[in-house]
C-alpha cells in the first residue's frame, strides 16, 4: 500500500514536472494554445466530475456557466473596464449566485427530469447570450477582451506567461477534487451517488450535498470560463452551447468519472486526438460517439479507473462492479 | 384577427409534428425509463432517408414515406439491441451517457453522407390554397391531417391488439408484465422501433416546409423533451396535448412578443412548470 502510494505521487509530481517544462519544449505557439485550451477545458471538467462522478447527478447545463464565466469577464474588463482579477471575483460570485439558483430549483426534479432541467437551463443561457445583441453582440461575440492585468513584475502578455496563468488554477482544481475526494463531504457525495434513500436513512443531508456539489461544479465551470476569455481574448456565443456540454461530457467519461487524475486526462487526450483528426475535424463524432458508447458499457470508470479495476479484481477476485457503475439497490428487477 | 388565424394553423402544423416526435419519445421513456437523446437525430435521419428515396430512388411521396419509417424502425430496434438493452441494469446515468454518444455518432453521419448544406425535400403538395386574405399551402393541411391519422391508429394499437396492450403492461410495471409472461425485452424492441418510425414519419411530414440539415434535430428533441416534461413523463395524452400547446404559445408568442425569443418561450414554460410541479402537468398513465 505504501509503496503504491507513493507512487501516485511519484506520478503526479512527473505530470507537474511535464506541465511546468511544456512550454519550452513546445516551440510551435498554436501546440501551446491548443495545449493551453485543454488546461482550460480540463478545469471544467473537473466541475463535472464533482457533479456527476462523485454526486451521480447528469448536468448538461454545464456549457452555460462556463458561458456565464467567460461573458461575465468579457464584459467587466471589456465594457466596465474593470481589472481581470476583479472581474475572475466578479465571475466566481455571479456563478455562485447563478449555480445557487438553479440548482435550488433543478435538484428539486431526480434523475432523468434533472438532466432535462439543466439542458433546458443551458439551452436558455446559450439563447439569452446569442439574442441579447445590446449586451453580448450576439453572434459577432466579443473580441479584444484585454489579457490578464499584471500582477508585480509579473506579466501576462505573452501566451507562455498565461499557460502558467492556467496551470495554475488546474493545479488548484485538481488539488480541491482531490482534498474533496477524501473529506466527509466526498464520502457523503459518494453516498448520495449510491442511494440517495440509504445516504437519507444514515443521516447524511442529502439536498444539502447535491446543492453543494452543483454550486461547486458552477464555479469550476465559471472559472474555466473567465480564463478562457482571458486567455484567447475573444468569445462568441457557440462556446455556451449544449455541444460544448457534450464534449466536456466525453472528456470526463474518456478519462474516468469520479477520480482525480480523469478530467485532465480525458481533456487533454481527447483534444491530442482531436488534433491528429483534423483534417477529419467534422466527422470525428464518427469515432467519438461510438467511444462514448462502448466506454459507458465496458469501461464506465474511464482510463484514470483502470487501474482502481484492476487492483480490485487482484483483491477481490474476478469481476467486480467498475467503480462508476454500481447499481442502485432500490431500482432494480429483470432476473 | 387574420395574423391569428394564421399563427393558430403554423401552430397546429407545428404541434403536429412536436406531438408526434415527443409521443415516440415518451412511449421509450414509459416502456424503459429512457430519456433517448438521440431520438431527434433519428427524426433528422428519417428526413434525410425519406429525401434521399424521393430525389435519387425515384419514390413517390407516401411511399417514401413509409419506407423510411421502416427503415428508421429497423435501426430503432437496433440500437435498443446493441445500445441500450446491455445497460438496463447499470445506473440511469449511463443510457443517458450512451444515447449521447448516439446522438453525436448519428449527426457526424449525416455529415459525413449527405454533407452539410441545406436540402430542400420536393412534395406533390406544392400549391397554395387562398381564401380571402389567409393563406395555406397543401402541404400543411397534409401535415394536420397525416398526424391525426397516426395518432389515432396509435390509440387504436395500444388499446386494442395484443401487442399494444403488452406495451401498456410493460409500461406500466415491467416486473408485473414478466410475470404474467410478457416478453419484456421484445417488448422493448418493438417499442424503439415503433417510437423511431413515429419520428421519421413526423420528419417526412414537415421536412417539405423547413429544410433538412443535419442539426436539424437537435432544438426539436429538445422541445420534445420540454413537452413529456410538460405532459408527465410516459404519458401519451399528455405528449400530444403539450405538443399543440408549446406550438401555439410558440407561434403566437412569435408573432406577439418577438421571434427572437420564439425558442425561449419554450423552454421557459419548460423552467416555470418544473418549478411549480416537478413531476409535470399531466398525471402519468400511457
Amino acid at each position: 500500500m505504501r509503496l503504491r502510494w507513493s507512487f501516485r505521487r511519484l506520478a503526479w509530481m512527473l505530470a507537474l514536472l511535464a506541465g511546468l517544462l511544456a512550454p519550452l519544449a513546445v516551440g510551435n505557439p498554436y501546440y501551446l494554445q491548443v495545449l493551453t485550451l485543454g488546461l482550460i477545458w480540463a478545469i471544467g471538467v473537473y466541475g463535472l466530475n464533482i457533479v456527476l462522478g462523485f454526486t451521480g447527478q447528469l448536468s448538461l447545463g454545464h456549457a452555460g456557466f462556463f458561458g456565464i464565466g467567460a461573458y461575465t469577464v468579457g464584459l467587466l474588463t471589456l465594457r466596465v473596464g474593470l481589472s481581470f482579477w476583479v472581474a475572475l471575483l466578479a465571475a466566481v460570485v455571479l456563478t455562485m449566485i447563478a449555480g445557487w439558483l438553479v440548482g435550488w430549483i433543478c435538484l428539486r426534479t431526480r434523475g432523468h427530469a434533472f438532466a432535462i432541467f439543466t439542458m433546458a437551463v443551458g439551452v436558455i443561457i446559450n439563447l439569452l447570450i446569442d439574442k441579447w445583441d445590446s449586451l453580448t453582440n450576439g453572434q459577432v461575440g466579443l473580441v479584444n477582451i484585454p489579457a490578464p492585468n499584471a500582477i508585480g513584475p509579473v506579466s501576462f502578455d505573452s501566451a507562455q506567461a498565461r499557460y502558467y496563468l492556467v496551470l495554475v488554477f488546474l493545479v488548484l482544481a485538481a488539488y480541491a477534487t482531490w482534498a474533496i475526494l477524501r473529506s466527509p463531504i466526498g464520502r457523503a457525495m459518494h453516498a448520495v451517488r449510491q442511494s440517495e434513500e440509504l445516504a437519507a436513512a444514515i443521516g447524511i443531508p442529502v439536498m444539502r450535498t447535491k446543492r453543494l456539489a452543483f454550486v461547486l461544479s458552477t464555479v469550476f465551470a465559471g472559472v474555466a470560463g473567465a480564463l478562457f476569455a482571458g486567455y484567447l481574448g475573444y468569445l462568441g456565443p457557440d462556446v455556451t452551447g449544449v455541444d460544448i456540454t457534450f464534449d466536456m461530457l466525453l472528456y470526463l467519461l474518456v478519462g474516468g468519472m469520479g477520480t482525480v487524475a480523469g478530467p485532465l486526462v480525458g481533456a487533454l487526450l481527447v483534444g491530442a486526438l482531436t488534433q491528429v483528426l483534423q483534417a477529419f475535424q467534422q466527422y470525428q463524432m464518427l469515432i467519438f460517439g461510438p467511444v462514448l458508447v462502448i466506454l459507458i458499457r465496458f469501461f464506465p470508470g474511464g482510463l484514470a479507473g483502470i487501474p482502481a479495476g484492476i487492483r480490485r479484481r487482484r483483491e477481490r477476485g474476478p469481476n467486480p462492479p467498475p467503480l462508476a457503475a454500481e447499481p442502485i439497490p432500490a431500482a432494480r428487477e429483470e432476473v | 384577427m387574420t395574423l391569428l388565424m394564421q399563427e393558430v394553423l403554423g401552430g397546429l402544423v407545428l404541434g403536429s409534428i412536436y406531438s408526434l416526435v415527443a409521443m415516440g419519445l415518451t412511449l421509450v421513456y414509459g416502456v424503459m425509463e429512457i430519456p433517448n437523446f438521440a431520438h431527434g437525430h433519428l427524426y433528422m435521419l428519417g428526413a434525410y432517408i425519406t429525401w434521399f428515396l424521393l430525389v435519387s430512388a425515384h419514390f413517390g411521396y407516401w411511399p417514401a414515406t413509409l419506407a423510411a419509417a421502416v427503415v428508421l424502425s429497423g435501426i430503432g430496434a437496433l440500437l435498443e439491441w446493441v445500445v441500450f438493452r446491455p445497460l438496463r441494469n447499470a445506473p440511469q446515468v449511463h443510457a443517458m451517457i450512451a444515447s449521447v454518444g448516439v446522438m453525436l455518432f448519428l449527426e457526424a453521419l449525416a455529415q459525413w453522407l449527405w454533407g452539410p448544406d441545406f436540402q430542400r425535400m420536393p412534395t406533390p403538395y406544392g400549391r397554395v390554397l387562398n381564401a380571402g386574405p389567409f393563406t395555406v399551402s397543401e402541404q400543411q393541411l397534409v401535415v394536420i391531417a397525416a398526424a391525426i391519422v397516426c395518432m389515432s391508429l396509435l390509440y387504436l394499437f395500444l388499446k386494442h391488439t395484443p401487442l399494444g396492450m403488452a406495451i401498456e403492461a410493460v409500461a406500466q410495471n415491467r416486473t408485473g408484465a414478466r410475470l404474467v409472461g410478457i416478453r419484456t425485452h421484445r417488448i422493448s424492441l418493438i417499442t424503439f422501433g415503433l417510437s423511431a418510425a413515429l419520428a421519421s414519419i413526423a420528419a417526412s411530414l414537415i421536412a417539405p416546409i423547413h429544410l433538412i440539415f443535419p442539426a436539424m434535430g437537435t432544438m426539436v428533441i429538445m422541445k420534445a423533451f420540454a413537452i413529456i416534461v410538460i405532459g408527465g413523463m410516459g404519458s401519451i395524452p399528455g405528449a400530444i396535448a403539450g405538443g399543440y400547446i408549446l406550438a401555439l404559445a410558440e407561434s403566437i408568442g412569435g408573432a406577439y412578443v418577438s421571434t427572437n425569443y420564439q425558442d425561449v418561450i419554450a423552454f421557459a414554460l419548460l423552467a416555470l412548470i418544473l418549478f411549480l410541479r416537478p413531476s409535470g402537468l399531466f398525471t402519468k398513465g400511457v
